[in-house]
């Protein structure tokens, strides 16, 4: 007899495209069972949400997604997912990536989202390294953390990811962990149900480089590491949040407001600047084959 | 082709910059998403569409900087809307790399690039034609595009309309290269009833979810398009990929995509190439020239033919790709190209290899900030034939 049993989470995959290039121990298909998790509860039609991922580990996230999809270039995911919301409004735009690619080459664009409250969920896979190209320093390495450009460990002063974005005007702030799965899915569907420019950073092992290099454990080491330092502070205060090596990890929910999205800011500019001669701009009509 | 929307065309005579007329290309071809970063002195353009769009349906966004506007507009183009930005100098600089992004998605869009003196912050104000291998060659890796070169603002609104036809025809990002002088020139612009403009409209697959490939052209060189949000949940990525659009690391997935991307316009090479020649029967001399300068040298080579020079002329509207057979063909009928631009030497090296030795190919070089004197124009013409 056998017993043949669909993983639930199948159908929000290209499973033709599995395995990952992920290692074993990897946080970002955790990261990405719990992001299908939240898109089964929802209710959403997915043929309406769009998924845009930047370069690195984190940036193959896009790829592994049945829906539709954009790998880009590296640190420019928010630009492009910004385009795309603006000409196409009906969709949910979901940014997926990593620290380095947000933080670092793309930092600009982190902050410059947050600011017009661009209408994205921003996904921030964090694992303190840059795992595609072997493990360098980014701008979360904590010290004195090695990596393999900061072989005697990392001494600069590092960003505090909640802190940056909800200072740049991010109107939905959340962090967890690998490790918690059910609040992390919870938390994932209820930011895709709002709007504006929100923002989850995952703590995640990279257990090929990180932890290897600073002899941290397998992946397992690193779960009970965020079991027992992680502190639960719904509603604390995001610039308070930062993480030293090996020290706490601050969780739970910390911004959750509302303010007009850059469309909606938009639009009510043109409407009050222009009356009746503002002509909105049109959804792009279903497609019609060229003769 | 089909007609251009009659919303946003501003039919009537003008007296426009090239800028501003690039800015009504852009809206009579339909395209109703710009994103930029201002920079000198192509920024009229979006400051224009900046106050046309919100009367005509269209969304301009200005962004943190070039990297930025220069990937937003793929964005907006994979959402179902045609797309342009617009830059110069150091922006372009900053675009190569999203160049090379629609190049590898196939993703039509449309980049302006008014040019400047360079390099680097070069003389902001000023005109040059010093990023034509750049806009050829600018990206890493192998790639194709398509250049085209006004030399008035009534062929900046035209070529723009040009531009966007043919990003739709060949899924390909096309450069418009107006130098500053097109760019801030002001000068009767005639903009025709929309339904005297044809508009190339996206060529949608007639396939459903599930059988559509995004990068499968079907045995012909160019791809059906789909956007985002109608179910066919496509991948698109700047990794070298197969037909469905998923990575693939492999030699012969690299060399079936880069020999299609380079095919679909080398094979249709003779369909793109547009060129504006005069006087080539009997020439002797031919001055090869685009832009401004092609306009410059207009008195040079009048003043060349009241003294009895036989000389022709052969302006590039395509700059890349290039008009290889034309020139190939008169390089064995006239003693000499001469060629003024404003660089130190780029498209006449593309004439010298055409030509093959066959002619003699004299440079007329100007490191910009100002249009040739065309008296020097005129004494390499002299020198030509003698």
């Amino acid at each position: 007899m056998s017993i043949v049993r669909e993983n639930p989470v199948d159908k929000y995959l290209r499973t033709e495209r599995m395995p990952s290039i992920w290692c074993p121990g990897c946080g970002i298909g955790t990261t990405v069972t719990c992001f299908a998790r939240a898109l089964d509860g929802s209710g959403f039609d997915l043929d309406k949400v769009a998924i845009v991922s930047g370069i690195g580990c984190t940036g193959r996230v896009a790829g592994y997604l049945k829906l539709d999809s954009f790998h880009t270039t590296h640190g420019r995911a928010i630009p492009f997912a910004t385009g795309l919301k603006l000409a196409n409004p009906e969709l949910k735009v979901v940014v997926y990536s990593g620290d380095g690619d947000l933080s670092a080459i793309g930092g600009n664009h982190l902050f410059h989202a947050a600011r017009r409250n661009a209408d994205l969920l921003v996904v921030c896979v964090n694992n303190f390294t840059y795992g595609m190209t072997g493990g360098q320093v980014t701008p979360t390495t904590p010290y004195p953390a090695i990596a393999s450009t900061t072989p005697y460990g990392a001494y600069e002063q590092t960003f505090n990811l909640p802190g940056v974005v909800a200072a740049a005007g991010a109107t939905y702030v959340a962090r967890w962990t690998a490790y918690h799965v059910k609040q992390l899915a919870k938390t994932m569907g209820e930011a895709l149900s709002k709007k504006g420019f929100r923002f989850i950073e995952i703590i995640a092992p990279c257990p090929t480089l990180y932890l290897r290099r600073n002899r941290l454990g397998e992946g397992l080491e690193e779960m009970k590491y965020y079991k027992e330092k992680s502190v639960l502070k719904n509603g604390a205060n995001p610039a308070e949040v930062g993480i030293d090596y090996r020290e706490q990890i601050i969780v739970g929910k910390f911004v959750d407001v509302e303010r007009p999205t850059l469309e909606e800011a938009m639009e009510k500019r043109m409407r009050e600047a222009l009356g009746a001669k503002y002509v909105p701009y049109q959804q792009p009509g279903k497609m019609s084959p060229r003769s | 082709m089909s007609n251009a929307e009659s919303s946003g065309v501003l039919t009537g005579s003008h007296y426009l910059d090239g800028d501003h007329a690039c800015s009504e290309g852009a809206i009579a071809a339909g395209c109703r998403f710009a994103s930029g970063y201002p920079i000198t002195p192509s920024t009229e353009v979006v400051e224009r569409l900046s106050q046309r769009f919100p009367q005509c349906g269209g969304r301009f966004q200005q962004f943190e900087d070039e990297l930025a506007a220069s990937i937003a507009l793929q964005g907006a183009a994979w959402g179902g809307t045609k797309a342009i930005t617009v830059t110069s100098g150091p922006g372009f600089s900053l675009m190569m790399e999203h160049i090379g992004l629609a190049a590898i998605t196939e993703t039509p869009c449309v980049f302006v690039n008014v040019q400047r003196a360079g390099p680097s912050t070069g003389l902001p104000t000023q005109p040059a034609q010093g990023d034509m291998m750049q806009a050829r060659f600018g990206s890493h890796g192998d790639y194709r595009l398509i250049t085209l070169c006004p030399n008035s603002p009534q062929e900046s609104f035209d070529l723009t309309i040009e531009a966007f036809n043919l990003a739709e025809e060949y899924r390909v990002p096309v450069i418009v290269m107006l130098d500053e002088v097109v760019g801030h020139m002001t000068e009767k612009v005639v903009i025709p009833p929309a339904d005297k403009i044809k508009v190339t409209e996206r060529r949608w697959t007639k396939k459903k979810p599930g059988e559509y490939k995004p990068f499968d052209a079907n045995g012909g060189l160019v791809p059906d398009m789909v956007k985002a949000g109608d179910g066919y949940r496509i991948h698109v990525t700047g990794l070298t990929h197969d037909d469905r659009g998923y990575p693939n690391m492999s030699i012969p997935a690299h060399e079936k995509m880069q020999l299609r991307l380079t095919d679909k316009i080398v094979k249709n090479a003779d369909k793109i190439i547009r060129f504006d020649a005069h006087d080539l029967e009997g020439a002797e001399v031919v001055v090869v020239s685009y832009g401004i300068t092609s306009r410059v040298a207009q008195k040079a080579i009048a003043q060349a033919r009241e003294q009895g020079i036989r000389v022709g002329s052969f302006r590039l509207v395509t700059a890349w790709p290039f008009p290889e057979k034309q020139i190939a063909a008169l390089s064995k009928q006239v003693k000499a190209f001469v060629v003024p631009e404003m660089n130190l030497g780029q498209m006449v090296l593309e004439v010298e290899r055409i030509a093959s030795g066959r002619c003699r190919t004299i440079p007329v070089p100007h490191v910009g900030g100002t249009v040739h004197d065309p008296s020097v124009i005129l004494k390499k013409i002299q020198e030509a034939v003698r």
